[in-house]
């Protein structure tokens, strides 16, 4: 044992992010931190470095287990904890061997002989395709991930926390760092690799502990855990027994026209992809957070840059390239993160209504304010949006509601096709199912809409046709019968092995 | 694949590797030196004699200093434009000290009252660097405010000290004035009679500077903090670098040189005016990205900067010789000059990492015909 963390709680003003875990790291091994939004894992990693202070529970550090106090990063550093994070952070402006040594040496003065021989020795040794005067930012992102970590290796560390690490990298650049981190091992560091990439996970570690919710759900050794109950775990879900609510799918055929179909589509954030919607339909993307869910919508939207793929609307080839067009072509967007994305806070919740409206029509054909009123009005009615008045501003509304009010500016553009990214997060279960029933209502209608959401059964209840997606690609389509917990569940975990 | 499993890389078979610092560099130096033999071929006269660089040395020591200061503050990502009004304000107290009418009354000798200039130079240039620095690397404020206000509250201050040019003149400033005389380096005037290339004290300074700071940024913890800080301040600090120290020194140093360029100066020009050195900040910037720093921090050197000096300084000679004598001619000049530069060093950085010029070129030319 290297490391041990024993009942270890964090609570933030309205939240327990941790409760009561332990984890422990043994000398020499890989063990996958896992879980979904809001488990706990960046907390965890968190008071481990000190960023956060504990507020109960012991850390115990070294072969002999001496209990240390981490209060500050320099506590954990000191302790020989190094955390290497997903954004890279070196100097891309300088050398690599100045970026091993920089910020650790003694004196006044450099020596740079001295420092590119050290570091030419250790990436040697560990297998890093670098040189030491080569400036690190003409470097892969694998091989700037690799100096960061062979930083850190020299710096003595005993655990070495990989938040992320194979998140920006492609195939093989993940295979480099996977070689790394086996030899790492080998030499008896212990590494918690953080990550959302299942497969990843079955291919290097040898334990698994999973967090769900701010609490310990279990520690496993890899070979015991099979990819399926892992996923169940995380989701917090039993395999067995759930098949019961499984009636969701069968709702009448969709209309067998295709309103939106897309060849290959890709952007700067998704992989290419196939994917169609007939008029009237409801379906959904699912999978694990970073699957590549939002990805794929944005892509669909234009909200990244498209990198390529072909798309038609109504049968007839469009070109989608940002927002803009998506709208013209009657696409409208509900992002996941509404404050960041969505809502603007200081403009009352009339304004926030028709301002999508307002765009589309162009800023030099004002809605007149009597028109505004009666939209709003309209709107703030057939969806039953609690506010004070239309003059009140969105940021005194409940979250439910400021969702709501982002659905009545889309609403109020009539698109055909109405893609919603996580409208439930964070709301209350009343008014999830009011948004729900909404969506189903629309799609009556004729409309078509594309559903994410985290919860599976509120994806069950709304979609006729799931995407499943595992590590950025489709993995697999339900419809009909297959449209139960345990079929999307083994679906993304890969064929239940 | 053999990257991977290969356990050694191909290490020296390759050309070294180099960073932007001295690829920057090297294009201006390489663009100076072009341009100075083309104005050699074309325009002869002037431009062969050696005096004609000493000339530009002379009349620039002052800018070479500031420059060197502005760089050091643009490496780390940061900005002073306080530097021409702090030349022009220590060139004022040090013209008046000389003079006498700093302190009068005060029997003081010679020797007495350089010293004292000099101390007061140093003195102000340190006042400036340290409440400046302190303002922006402890409060965080904009770097670009607090030097603003710093540069009108230097030209502010020389009026208030005097209202009226003031004036050093001689045995004093004949010291001061000394000139080395360089034998060998000498041209023939129109008699024929060889005249020794001369070359002022300030020039002496200013290249001292250039050497102190060159050793500072590539030799010293201090120097290559201000590199970290300027590539990344988040990865500075993560790096274990006390980012807030290092700003403050380099507003520090920049303040400091600011000082020392006013006397440099003041023994040029012998003279304290308000509008002495008027837009030399503007100038020093000019001649830090000329010479290869990035306005973005991380990258840039003194010597490039040094050069940076001369291109700019033989672009306008070059303007004169050509006969476009009027001032608005060199504006636009090292307009069109600093446009150029950027864009270069924009292409040529892009194009790094990226398969090189080469391959980048031909993407650009394979889209266009494509």
């Amino acid at each position: 044992m290297i490391l041990s963390m024993r009942g270890i709680c964090k609570a933030f003003p309205g939240v327990r992010a941790l409760q009561d875990v332990d984890f422990t790291l043994r000398k020499g091994e890989i063990h996958a931190l896992m879980g979904e939004n809001g488990a706990g894992k960046s907390t965890l990693i968190k008071v481990l470095t000190g960023v956060y202070t504990k507020d109960a529970g012991e850390i115990l550090i070294g072969e002999d287990q001496l209990p240390v106090s981490i209060r500050s990063p320099q506590d954990a550093q000191n302790a020989g904890i190094s955390t290497v994070y997903q954004e890279i952070t070196l100097c891309p402006n300088l050398t690599v061997a100045e970026n091993m040594f920089i910020g650790r040496e003694k004196g006044a003065g450099v020596n740079w002989k001295e420092r590119e021989r050290k570091t030419g020795e250790l990436l040697e040794s560990l297998g890093i395709p670098a040189r030491p005067r080569q400036q690190l930012g003409n470097c892969s992102l694998a091989v700037q991930q690799m100096v960061a970590i062979a930083r850190a290796v020299d710096m003595e560390c005993r655990v070495l926390i990989l938040d992320e690490p194979t998140s920006s990298l492609d195939e093989k650049e993940v295979e480099m760092l996977f070689s790394l981190m086996r030899d790492l091992k080998a030499r008896g560091v212990g590494i918690i690799f953080v990550t959302h990439f299942l497969e990843q996970v079955y291919a290097v570690s040898d334990r698994i502990t999973v967090l769900r919710n701010g609490e310990l759900v279990g520690e496993f050794p890899v070979e015991k855990l099979p990819q399926v109950e892992l996923v169940a775990m995380m989701m917090g879900k039993e395999l067995e027994g759930l098949n019961v609510m499984g009636k969701a799918g069968e709702r009448a055929a969709d209309s067998s026209e295709t309103l939106y179909e897309a060849h290959g589509l890709s952007s700067t954030a998704s992989r290419p992809f196939d994917f169609h919607i007939a008029k009237g339909e409801v379906n959904g993307f699912t999978g694990l957070l970073g699957s590549g869910r939002s990805e794929s919508v944005r892509a669909i939207f234009g909200a990244d840059r498209v990198t390529g793929g072909k798309v038609t609307m109504n049968g007839k080839p469009v070109k989608i390239s940002s927002p803009a067009d998506a709208m013209k072509q009657g696409i409208a967007y509900l992002p996941e993160d509404r404050k960041r994305d969505g809502i603007i806070a200081d403009l009352s919740v009339r304004e926030n209504i028709i301002l999508a409206l307002q765009v589309m029509k162009g800023f030099f054909h004002p809605i007149s304010r009597a028109e505004a009123e009666k939209f709003a009005d309209e709107y703030i009615k057939a969806l039953e949006i609690k506010t004070a008045s239309q003059d009140a501003p969105i940021k005194s509304l409940s979250g439910g509601n400021q969702q709501k009010v982002i659905l009545a500016r889309w609403l109020l553009t009539h698109p055909q096709y109405l893609i919603l990214d996580e409208p439930t997060r964070g709301i209350d279960v009343g008014t999830k199912t009011e948004i729900q029933r909404l969506v189903l209502k629309l799609s009556e209608e004729g409309m078509s809409v594309t559903f994410i959401s985290s919860e599976i059964e509120e994806m069950l209840r709304t979609c006729s046709r799931l995407i499943v997606m595992r590590d950025r690609n489709i993995v697999g389509e339900l419809t009909g019968d297959e449209l139960t917990q345990d079929h999307v569940m083994y679906t993304i975990a890969g064929g239940g092995d | 694949m053999s990257m991977i499993s290969g356990k050694k890389p191909a290490v020296g078979k390759k050309r070294e590797p180099i960073t932007d610092t001295i690829l920057l560099m090297s294009i201006t130096i390489g663009i100076f030196l072009a341009m100075y033999v083309v104005a050699m071929l074309a325009f002869g006269g002037g431009f062969l004699k050696p005096q004609q660089i000493f000339d530009m040395l002379n009349e620039n020591a002052f800018l070479i200093i500031i420059s060197c200061g502005l760089t050091v503050v643009m490496i780390t990502g940061s900005i002073d434009i306080s530097v021409g009004g702090v030349t022009a304000l220590v060139a004022m107290v040090g013209v008046m000290t000389l003079n006498g009418s700093m302190f009068p009354g005060a029997e003081l000798s010679d020797g007495m009252r350089i010293f004292i200039a000099a101390l007061m130079a140093i003195g102000i240039g340190l006042a400036f660097g340290a409440v400046q620095g302190a303002l922006i690397a402890f409060l965080e404020i904009q770097p670009f405010i607090v030097t603003l206000a710093g540069m009108f509250f230097a030209r502010g201050m020389i009026t208030i000290i005097s209202v009226q040019p003031q004036k050093a003149t001689g045995d004093i400033m004949a010291v001061l004035q000394r000139r080395l005389e360089i034998p060998w380096l000498g041209s023939p005037n129109k008699k024929g009679v060889m005249i020794p290339a001369k070359i002022e004290i300030g020039v002496i300074i200013a290249l001292a500077v250039v050497a102190v700071i060159f050793v500072l940024l590539r030799w010293m913890k201090l120097g290559r903090g201000f590199y970290a800080v300027g590539g990344n301040q988040q990865s500075a600090l993560m790096l274990g670098i006390n980012v807030r120290r290092t700003r403050f020194m380099a507003h520090l140093i920049s303040g400091l040189l600011a000082g020392i360029a006013g006397f440099v100066f003041m023994m040029h020009t012998g003279a304290g005016n308000a509008t002495n050195a008027t837009a030399s900040e503007m100038n020093a910037i000019a001649s830090s990205i000329i010479g290869g720093t990035l306005l973005t921090g991380g990258v840039g050197n003194v010597i490039g900067t040094f050069f940076g000096v001369l291109t700019l300084t033989t672009i306008k000679s070059i303007v004169v010789t050509s006969g476009l004598r009027e001032p608005w001619w060199q504006s636009i000049t090292t307009g069109a000059m600093l446009c150029f530069f950027i864009l270069l060093q924009s292409v040529v950085l892009s194009s790094r990492g990226k398969g090189g010029l080469r391959a980048r070129m031909k993407a650009w030319t394979g889209k266009k015909t494509g």
